[in-house]
């Protein structure tokens, strides 16, 4: 009996070391064999301690094989390939120097306290990440520091495909401005005389149209109307601030007409019906321009009308606000409550594309007069001329509706904890601007991308009619050639013509000789 | 996203300016504990925000066994209460976009309504008939959701599988895409039912791996352009936005398993893109 027990387990560690033989062999292919890889794997899991290990069993083998094949000494030194993102921290660590100022100026600095923003913006449910504002902050300060500014804002930023916009909003100090602008129109001008005289020198010109275009609306001086505030726009804090151009009102009209997104690139180019005059830097500055036009508010009494002795401006004409040094705060719920505690503090953009209403008949012929006059009929029927938007510091309440969607909604930050809360408003026109007020600050931030709701789908705006084509009259129209039978009727009826002349002639010739002379000379 | 990892997320999904307050944060924290104990959810995701004009509502998703489909959505104004959304039927979704239009109101009890006239029989015998449908803002809010899940839900390549037995579920060794990768529309699905998977071609099947690859790719959109990819928070993060629903906004930061998207936003399709591009 012991015999055959010993037999037995002899067979069984014989076919055991049977079977270790064949687990130890190695793969032809990989030199690899599986007793060692269970034992890796086994290894692995009793360092790691997996959780369900079973279910991951594959993995972990896997994972156990591929390290096998690391390259552990290689010849080959590893050539470090820089990422965008080092790229971009490399750029951002200058925001992050400290710059020793030897005296500490107690001069009073533009630079906006976005830290304050970013705490009262989130309460709201509005930011961008405490990280990203810290960021923009430098940012800004970085812009203060190399321009002269007397004032500057964070306004907000524009979304695009490609990349984002963090706009600026900032006032030159007086006299420290830089002309940019002005040499690249001239530039236009020049251009333009050139094209007219190569069109001299042709010997056969082509046959000019006689369409004029309305004469284009005159572009607002700097800090009035639209132009108000210079921009600046980057496309990721660190990045180099640019400035964007002044607006004019054809890019105001034009962009009223256009849906278009961005695409972060300054210079793309704008493909649209009606063209866009310009790039994507005139675009941005346009929405930017309606933008704040539309949804930059204040609460009542923040601000009051500038008191000018020198009684200058007309009735209704008043285009400037300054502080109320006695604004006392109005309660949340006052705020909250009705929109008639906000007023706007941004001149309306006009239809013409201007906050001012300028007669263009004025300045040109009349024949343009007309046109300009028809133009205006079609946009204001009631109103033909000149053009009146609401005064500055109109309450919300009188924002008109767009497809029964009320322009605004108030909310108040907190209903749990109302006393400490604060009171905002959202725009509904503009999907990501908002306002907040708590005690006696506020501010303004449009977040978003950069379009207005419409409340229905957008339809592009239609081609002019074709032109009509010459009235057809007798000269143009071609004759039928006469039949034979026409011909002759025609001889015969020449021929008689001729006969009764001769005939006259014969009888009063003598008479009228003198008098036919007369006529021939 | 995850509502245990949403202090962190919210963070990197808010580029397009919307986030939660504090005192929302803190509430969700609290209540979708609650939710997620008293519906026996796996997992309890944190949707989005959709803004009405008088409130928002805040919607919030429990999932369950299958990450695909077992999926309910909750609703909510203060972020403490919730209530079950309907499920969208396709009847339900046909009314909704007969009846609905413009904003969200804010008030689950304000119908919409439609007034259609059809008509009815040939000839002499036409009848002109008046049919109006009508739909309650909650289950136009349950259609919403569920379009925008269908539409526009994204996940990472690899983030999840399908089982044998055919259920979803996460991966539990995926190690996040590499930048390179991350770069790419190809390496984000589609986290709904698959449309055009099976028509693809052999060659294009062989590189595919069937326990991943069982969605679809934002690559194969149409239009082309309707997202928008960018790396954000210096260059670390891969946020992706979606143009057709503009407010969804979804984030992966490569290299790690963090990803997840959310929708803040009206809670409407962006149908003007083709002029927008």
């Amino acid at each position: 009996m012991e015999n055959s027990v010993e037999d037995l387990s002899d067979q069984k560690q014989q076919a055991a070391a049977c079977f270790k033989a064949f687990l130890l062999k190695n793969s032809t292919k990989t030199n690899l064999n599986l007793y060692d890889h269970m034992v890796r794997v086994l290894t692995r899991v009793m360092d790691e301690r997996l959780e369900n290990a079973v279910d991951v069993i594959e993995d972990l083998s896997l994972e156990v094989k591929r390290s096998m094949l690391q390259e552990k000494q290689s010849t080959l030194r590893d050539t470090p390939s820089t990422t965008s993102s080092e790229l971009l921290a490399e750029q951002q660590r200058v925001l992050f120097n400290h710059v020793d100022e030897g005296e500490h100026e107690e001069m009073e600095t533009p630079l906006p306290n976005v830290a304050e923003l970013t705490f009262f913006l989130e309460q709201t449910g509005v930011g961008l990440g405490r990280e990203e504002m810290q960021r923009i902050l430098l940012a800004l300060k970085q812009l203060v520091d190399i321009q002269p500014l007397q004032r500057c804002r964070f306004w907000g930023k524009i979304l695009g495909i490609e990349g984002n916009y963090i706009v600026a909003e900032v006032e030159f100090r007086d006299g420290e401005e830089e002309e940019e602008v002005e040499g690249a129109e001239e530039v236009q001008e020049d251009k333009e005389k050139e094209e007219q005289a190569q069109e001299e020198e042709e010997l056969d010109p082509v046959p000019k149209s006689s369409y004029k275009p309305p004469a284009p609306v005159p572009k607002e001086p700097r800090r009035s109307g639209t132009n108000k505030f210079t921009y600046f726009v980057c496309r990721e804090p660190g990045l180099p601030w640019v400035r964007l151009p002044d607006v004019t009102p054809a890019e105001i009209t034009i962009a009223r007409q256009i849906r278009k997104l961005f695409t972060g690139r300054l210079d793309a180019p704008i493909v649209s019906y009606p063209p866009f005059p310009g790039n994507e830097a005139n675009y941005l500055r346009a929405q930017i321009a309606r933008i704040s036009a539309g949804t930059q508010v204040s609460p009542l009494g923040f601000y009051q009308f500038r008191e000018e002795e020198g009684e200058e401006e007309e009735e209704g004409a008043r285009d400037s606000v300054e502080e109320n040094l006695d604004f006392e705060s109005i309660s949340v719920h006052a705020m909250v409550e009705s929109l008639s505690a906000w007023v706007h503090h941004i001149q309306h953009i006009l239809m013409q594309g201007r906050c001012v209403w300028v007669n263009l008949a004025e300045k040109t012929e009349n024949l343009l007069d007309d046109d300009a006059e028809e133009e205006e009929k079609e946009e204001e029927p009631d109103e033909p001329e000149p053009e009146v938007g609401p005064p500055l510091l109109t309450p919300l309440s009188e924002d008109a509706e767009v497809n029964n969607t009320p322009p605004w909604s108030t909310r108040i930050s907190s209903n749990l904890i109302s006393q400490y809360a604060i009171a905002f408003v959202r725009s509904n026109l503009w999907p990501g601007a908002y306002a907040y007020v708590c005690g006696k600050k506020f501010e303004n931030i449009y977040i978003g991308w950069g379009l207005k709701y419409l409340g229905e789908g957008f339809t592009p705006a239609l081609p002019p009619p074709p032109q009509p084509e010459y009235p057809s009259g007798p000269e143009i129209t071609e004759a039928l050639d006469p039949s034979l039978q026409e011909e002759e009727a025609l001889k015969e009826a020449q021929e008689e013509q001729q006969a009764a002349l001769e005939d006259n002639d014969a009888m009063d010739g003598e008479e009228e000789e003198e008098e036919e002379e007369e006529e021939e000379n | 996203m995850d509502s245990s990892t949403l202090l962190y997320s919210l963070d990197l999904v808010s580029g397009n300016g919307l986030t939660l307050s504090s005192e929302q944060r803190a509430a969700l924290h609290t209540s979708l504990i609650i939710l997620k104990r008293n519906y026996k959810f796996h997992r309890v995701l944190f949707w989005g925000k959709i803004m009405g004009i008088k409130n928002d509502y805040f919607i919030a998703q429990g999932v369950g066994e299958d990450e695909m489909k077992d999926r309910k959505c909750l609703y909510s104004f203060n972020c403490m209460d919730w209530h079950l959304l309907p499920h969208a039927t396709e009847a339900l979704i046909a009314e909704v976009d007969v009846a609905a239009k413009g904003r969200f109101i804010g008030d689950p009890a304000y119908t919409y309504e439609h007034t259609e006239i059809r008509h009815r029989g040939e000839g002499d015998d036409a009848v002109e008939e008046e049919v109006m449908v009508k739909v309650s803002e909650e289950r136009r809010l349950a259609v919403t959701v569920f379009t925008i899940d269908k539409e526009v839900a994204v996940v990472p390549r690899g983030a999840y599988i399908k089982s044998p037995h055919g259920t979803v579920q996460t991966n539990r060794s995926f190690e996040g895409l590499n930048p390179t990768e991350a770069a790419k529309l190809n390496n984000y699905l589609h986290f709904t039912n698959p449309k055009n998977l099976k028509k693809k071609s052999i060659l294009e099947m062989a590189d595919l791996n069937p326990s991943i690859d069982f969605l679809d790719p934002l690559s194969d959109d149409i239009p082309k352009g309707s997202w928008s990819l960018q790396f954000e928070h210096g260059s670390r993060v891969c946020v992706i936005r979606s143009l057709l629903w503009f407010g969804l906004t979804f984030f992966h930061v490569p290299e790690t398993s963090q990803y997840g998207y959310v929708y803040m936003g009206d809670g409407l399709k962006n149908l003007d893109l083709p002029f927008m591009m």
